[in-house]
Parts: structure tokens; C-alpha cells; sequence
């Protein structure tokens, strides 16, 4: 297994650390946050410049080809700074939806879309408040012309700004993907206000038509590409969710260095330092895991099980260190001025996406049959 | 075919042929082989495995062949350990000194040392013990104050250590000693290597709550040691101490505290409360099980981790504490969760009505609450951690 990064990544993790401290350090998400925006184009088309939007893309398709553990890289980066993009919806999951489940056409089309930034997408699957890709009501009719899709998507992250839907919905043959312009006839959208200031929408699908070539693969999609799929969102959470712990933790270790109560540092208080020190045995025990539930999907062994052991663990080691990060500052940690909050707010939400802790222990004891 | 794969194949066959049947059974208790001068073998098969094993030095596969070693490289061992593990071949041999005394020899010694010792290490001729904690220097080791002063050609040794583990079947110790009682306490220690028959060593077992008894007193009383059998340079004992420490501690944390053997935590489950719609009827213990699981998972994730980076030459001295922290953690939860899976059962002492391996958990589950004591507290660990990695100082 390569734990450690090879030349090529290590130039790229340089690069996108780099980009992001740039082109959108904390104090941009704070502006975006105070105006109520939710989308910065600018920074977008830079990514798409930057060839990070087309890291999972081949070169026919004008892809940088980089790979998984790249775009996990880039991800993490992005986080760090909790930069605002269509990246994740865009770059990784329609990109790995059109890969594993889109027919040549479709991905001739879409593809370099992708990769130069042009187009953006969100995936629009869960109905409810909890992730549960089986639980799928909403409706694909077959028609003369095309499909008429009708249901209602809820939480949908993108939902309010993606141009393009990849709804997930019930067909005569079982689980269909199809492809909907955000702005088609039939669609209301409602842009919801979630804790941690991102594009988040509900939004309802009354009898909207599309064409046959909206029909991902002209197929059903199957429940090992279901899975396969979100496997490689969530790997992609658990990257953002590295990129959450290290800002956080580095945050809480400066201040534990620089802050004094009672004439000392108060990093020299040995309470202060068995958990700074017990936050980094669990952050090594999970940066382990995410890094072989990536090197899994790349062999194709034992990818569910890997992937939700970097799930439940990402989101507890996530939940413990945002949560000592408030503590560790005290007052200031609480004020909507310091920045903790707004990690502490984009944690939960990572957390709870395409699975939560709980959710991915459960499935991992399912796979382990008790 | 490459190198490796031909190593593969002529291991797999050599194993094949030398490990015999009863050695791919799980490892019994009263099986295991430390060993030693007075080293017994209750199944003869130990006995021929362990000498299989020593002649191609794969009992310390990674050490000099000058010095008994296997001479293999870190890739040649990770496919002797896959190959052992592939048949569930017993280890062949239990030694501290493998562990963790040939290593600091082999980085400190002096040549004549090494031939001296490491060969009868390799071929279990000597069981080593490990001379540390006295009774007032526990966490605070490098207070310890047993004392050597040099008579002669001799330095003469009085004091008492602790927790000295197997000390009472031991051949030989290595042994921090005080040399220079009036500098500061890291830079008056030595390290004394001594033969445990030398006149005035007097050993006793500590009884555990378990019933059992690893560890011992040991009373040193004018116990005259050859300067000759000094390991470094004197008065600079700690650094070989610290190796040592280092070396234990990634060793207990790869040996999982020896509790691999003995039953499964999801099969006991299974069996003892039982399923309901394919999952633990015990909804709470199984998702704390998974949670456990998930940590054993992640840990042996990492401590594969390490050992890449440690190749790529990375900075990896810290993984030792990490390691050994979570290392306690994890078996200390494991034997709690297997106690509580098997409910009363779990909670027998000894005789008839329960069985052996129910037994064998509550004796690991007592034993486990030294985890995070022995080889360095978890407190003691943290403060590493907390001043070694992230730099955090103390009061000043």
C-alpha cells in the first residue's frame, strides 16, 4: 500500500496548500458568509484553470487525469481554508457518476465540461433528513419522446446553484440516473439556509421531461455502482474532513503555544497536553484509514468496508477535535469573530453527508455479517 | 519471476516442510516458547520448529547473518511474516532479547558483545530480562538509584528493581544502573549486561490479579559484573534506555499484547448473545464492538504506515508513544467488550462449567489493565507526545 506521496503528488498537495491560502483564505468564506452568498465564480474558474476540476478526467476529455489521491489532495486543501466551490459535487461526483455509470456519448459531452469548469452539477439523491440511498421515491417514467421524472429531492448540496441535476429515481427496471438542466420546466428549487452557509436546496420535480440521452447508460443503476459511486464521495468528504482536522488542530495547537493564563503557557498545563496529545494519536489512526480506503478503491479490493472505517473514523476524529478546538480557546472560541465556528458548523454537516459515523459502523458490521 | 517471488516460493516450501502440524494450531498457553537455559518443551514439535527456525536465523529474520540473523531485507520479512501468517504458524520463539536487547547490542555493542550474545539470542539459548522500574523510579525511570561503583576489573552493583518481567526464568539482564550519583539524574546512568546466576541476584514473583506472575522483585547485593559487560559508553545509559523503550514499545504495540490468540470478539459475539435479522441481537454492543474493530482496524493501518514511511526515511520516532497509547487502549477495550459479550461466562476463575477459552478471557482482561502501565504509562507516553511532537513545554 503507498501511504506516502509519490514526486508528482507531493508537487500537487504544494500547489493546491498554496492555491487555496491564496485565492481563498478563511476571511473570503467569512465574506461570502456575511453578504448570504453561497457560490464565488471567481474562485471556480481558477480551480477549473488550475486542471483540479478535471483530476479524475482522462486527457481525451481534457482532463489532468491526476487521480483520486490527487482530488482527495485538492479537496483537503479547499477545506482547509474552508474555500466555497462546486468542486466536490462537480469535479468528483458527477465526474465518477459520468465514469461509472454514463455511456460513451454522454461522457464525450460532459467530460471536458467538467474539466475546463464549464458546466457545473449536483447530485441529487437523498429524500429525506438522513442518508438512505435505498429509500428512493422519486419517479422515471418512460415516455414517447424521452422520460418524465417527478418527485422531491431534500438537502441537496449544489442544489441551488448546479446547472445540471443527476437525479436519482425509480424506474420500471429499478434505479435510474438521469441528467436535468437546473433551470428546466417542472423544477422549483429552494435554496435552504444551512448552519454552515453552503449551497444547500430542496427541490421538486413536477412531471419534468427529458430526452432519452438524459438516461445515464441507458441502463439501471445498479446497487454495486450505487455504492461504487458514493464510495467515492465519500472518500472525497473524507479528505475535506482531513483538511477540517488539520486547520483545527493546528489552530488549537498554536493557541495552546502562545496563549497564557496564570503568568504560563497554557500548553504547559499537562491536562491541555494529554488531549492535544490524544487528539493526534486519533488523527494519525485516521489519516491511516483515508488513505487506504483511497489506495481500495484504486485496486478495487475491499472498498466498502475501507471506506466506511474512513467514514465513521473521519467523523469522530472530526467531531472530537472541532470540539476540543472550541474548548481549548475558551471564550473566543465561542464569538461568531474567531473562526472556529464556522469549522466547528462545516464539520457536523460533513459528518452527517452520504453517511454519518453510526450509519457507516452499521454498514461495516453488515459486511463483517453480524 | 522476480527475486521476491522466488523468495516467496522457497519460503512457502521451506515452511511447508519444516513447520510441523501441531505449530499451525493456535498458540496455547501453556505452549508458548521463551527459551532459555532451563528452556522445557511440553510439545516436542516446539521444540524441532524452534531449531528449524533459528538455523535459518528467521527468528530474528532482519539481523546480521554474522550474528545468527535471517539477513533479510525489510520486503524479504514482511513475506516470511505473510508466509507464517498464511499457514497461522506459531511464532517460533517468545525473547525480550530478540525484541528488544539484540537491536540496542546490535546499535551500542561492542564486536566481542555481539558475538557473545546475539547468536544464543537467535537460537533461544538465553532468555533476557529487563532490569528497569525499582520500586522508587516507576514512571520517573531515570530517578532510579540502584548503584554500580567499579572495584577492580568489576563494577559491584546494589539496589532492587521491580516489575522485572519473567525475571525468575531469566538467564541474563540488562540492567540501568546508577554510576554517577552526583550529576543530574539523565547523565549518571549505565547499562550493565549480567548473567542472573551471578552471586547475589535474588529473584521473587509479584502475584497479579490475574493469578498470574510475569513479574518479579529483584535484589541486587554486591553483585560484582566485568567492566567488560558494560553496554555503551558508561554514564550514557539513558540513550541506550531510551532505545530500548522505543523498541518495546513498538513491539508490544506489534504484538497486540499477545491477546491475538484465543477467541474472536465477533464470533463470541455471535454465538453468546446470538443474532436477530442478520445483526448482534445487542444493538448497543454491536455498534461499540464495531467501534472497537474499527480502531484495531485502524491502528494496525497505521503501524503498516510507519513502517513505510520509516523505509521512504521518514521522521518516525514518535509513532513508538502513538503506538503504545493506542495499542493499550485498544486491547484494554477489546477484553472488556469479549468479558461483557460472553456475560458470566466470562467472568469464571477456573474449574469445570466453564470453558478454557471463557477462562482465558477473564485472565486476559485482568491482565490487559497493565497495558497502559507497563513499557511506559499512558500518561507517561502523552507527555512524550505532547513534548516530543507537538513541542508543548513544560511550566516555566
Amino acid at each position: 500500500m503507498a501511504f506516502s506521496l509519490n514526486e508528482d503528488q507531493t508537487l500537487l498537495k504544494d500547489a493546491a496548500d498554496g492555491f487555496f491560502a491564496d485565492k481563498a483564505p478563511v476571511v473570503s468564506f467569512r465574506k461570502l458568509r456575511d453578504s448570504k452568498e453561497t457560490l464565488d465564480p471567481s474562485l471556480w474558474g481558477e480551480i477549473g484553470a488550475m486542471g483540479f476540476s478535471g483530476a479524475l478526467i482522462g486527457e481525451q476529455h481534457g482532463g489532468s487525469d491526476m487521480g483520486l489521491r490527487a482530488m482527495g489532495l485538492v479537496l483537503e486543501a479547499q477545506a482547509r481554508t474552508l474555500g466555497v466551490s462546486p468542486l466536490f459535487q462537480t469535479g468528483l461526483m458527477a465526474a465518477s457518476v459520468l465514469k461509472l455509470q454514463g455511456n460513451a456519448a454522454q461522457q464525450g459531452e460532459y467530460l471536458p465540461k467538467i474539466a475546463d469548469g464549464s458546466l457545473t452539477f449536483a447530485l441529487a439523491l437523498d429524500e429525506g433528513a438522513h442518508h438512505a440511498p435505498h429509500k428512493i421515491d422519486a419517479k422515471a417514467t418512460k415516455t414517447s419522446d424521452g422520460w418524465s421524472l417527478s418527485g422531491k429531492k431534500r438537502f441537496v448540496p449544489d442544489g441551488a446553484h448546479a446547472q445540471i441535476l443527476i437525479v436519482i429515481a425509480q424506474t420500471d427496471a429499478g434505479l435510474g440516473a438521469f441528467l436535468v438542466a437546473g433551470d428546466a420546466s417542472g423544477v422549483t428549487r429552494h435554496a435552504l439556509s444551512g448552519v454552515d452557509s453552503r449551497d444547500l436546496a430542496d427541490v421538486t420535480f413536477e412531471a419534468v421531461a427529458v430526452g432519452d440521452g438524459a438516461y445515464l447508460g441507458d441502463k439501471p443503476l445498479d446497487e454495486a455502482t450505487r455504492d461504487l459511486i458514493l464510495d467515492h464521495g465519500r472518500i472525497g468528504l473524507c479528505c475535506e474532513m482531513m483538511g477540517l482536522i488539520g486547520a483545527t488542530f493546528d489552530m488549537t495547537h498554536d493557541y495552546l503555544k502562545t496563549r497564557t493564563q496564570f503568568g504560563q503557557l497554557i500548553g504547559s498545563f499537562q491536562s491541555l497536553q494529554h488531549r492535544a496529545a490524544a487528539m493526534l494519536v486519533e488523527i494519525e489512526l485516521t489519516r491511516s484509514c483515508v488513505v487506504a480506503a483511497i489506495d481500495a478503491i484504486e485496486r478495487g479490493k475491499g472498498v466498502g468496508e475501507a471506506v466506511s472505517l474512513a467514514k465513521a473514523r473521519a467523523g469522530d476524529t472530526l467531531q472530537l477535535v472541532t470540539n476540543e478546538t472550541i474548548q481549548m480557546h475558551g471564550g473566543i472560541g465561542m464569538t461568531d469573530a474567531h473562526d472556529s465556528g464556522f469549522y466547528l458548523k462545516r464539520a457536523r454537516v460533513l459528518e452527517t453527508a452520504y453517511g454519518s459515523s453510526g450509519f457507516h459502523r452499521d454498514r461495516w458490521a453488515k459486511l463483517n455479517a453480524y | 519471476m522476480t527475486d521476491i517471488e522466488t523468495f516467496r516460493q522457497e519460503t512457502r516450501a521451506w515452511l511447508e516442510a519444516n513447520c510441523p502440524a501441531s505449530m499451525r494450531t493456535p498458540m496455547l498457553e501453556s505452549e508458548t516458547v521463551w527459551g532459555g537455559r532451563n528452556a522445557t518443551f511440553k510439545n516436542p514439535e516446539s521444540k524441532a520448529w524452534l531449531e528449524a527456525m533459528a538455523s535459518k536465523g528467521w527468528t530474528a529474520p532482519k539481523w546480521p547473518k554474522a550474528y545468527g540473523g535471517g539477513g533479510l531485507t525489510g520486503e524479504e520479512d514482511r513475506v516470511l511474516q505473510d508466509e507464517l501468517r498464511r499457514i497461522n504458524a506459531r511464532p517460533a520463539l517468545l525473547s525480550f532479547g530478540i525484541w528488544m536487547f539484540g537491536p540496542v547490542i546490535l546499535e551500542f555493542g561492542t564486536e566481542e558483545q555481539k558475538q557473545t550474545y546475539l547468536p544464543d539470542m537467535v537460537h533461544g539459548r538465553t532468555w533476557w530480562c529487563q532490569g528497569y522500574s525499582e520500586p522508587g523510579a516507576g514512571s520517573d525511570l531515570a530517578g532510579l538509584q540502584t548503584r554500580a561503583v567499579l572495584d577492580g576489573a568489576d563494577y559491584v552493583v546494589d539496589g532492587q528493581k521491580v516489575w522485572t518481567s519473567y525475571a525468575n526464568h531469566a538467564d541474563w539482564m540488562l540492567c540501568l544502573v546508577r554510576t554517577e550519583p552526583n550529576a543530574p539524574k539523565h547523565e549518571g546512568i549505565s547499562v550493565l549486561l549480567f548473567d542472573m546466576k551471578t552471586p547475589g541476584v535474588e529473584v521473587r514473583p509479584i502475584k497479579l490479579i490475574s493469578g498470574a506472575s510475569p513479574f518479579c522483585e529483584t535484589f541486587l547485593t554486591n553483585v560484582r559484573v566485568p567492566a567488560s559487560q558494560m553496554l555503551g559508553p558508561k554514564n550514557k545509559g539513558w540513550d541506550v534506555a531510551k532505545r530500548i523503550l522505543q523498541f518495546e514499545r513498538t513491539n508490544i504495540s506489534a504484538s497486540g499484547f499477545g491477546s491475538g490468540a484465543g477467541l474472536d470478539l465477533v464470533e463470541a459475539a455471535k454465538e453468546s448473545v446470538g443474532l436477530e435479522n442478520g445483526k448482534l441481537a445487542n444493538s448497543d454492543l454491536r455498534s461499540r464492538i464495531t467501534k472497537q474493530r474499527m480502531y484495531e482496524r485502524a491502528f494496525h493501518l497505521t503501524m503498516r504506515r510507519g513502517q513505510e514511511e520509516a523505509k521512504a526515511g521518514a521522521e518516525v520516532s514518535h509513532y513508538a508513544s502513538v503506538l503504545k497509547i493506542a495499542a493499550a487502549k485498544l486491547n484494554q477495550d477489546k477484553t472488556e467488550l469479549l468479558v461483557e459479550a460472553l456475560g458470566m461466562e466470562g467472568l469464571g476463575w477456573e474449574g469445570e462449567g466453564y470453558r478454557p477459552e471463557a477462562l482465558k478471557v477473564t485472565r486476559d482482561w485482568l491482565r490487559a489493565k497493565a497495558n497502559s502501565i507497563e513499557g511506559g504509562t499512558s500518561e507517561v507516553n502523552l507527555n512524550i507526545v505532547a513534548k516530543r511532537v507537538l513541542g508543548l513545554r513544560d511550566h516555566q
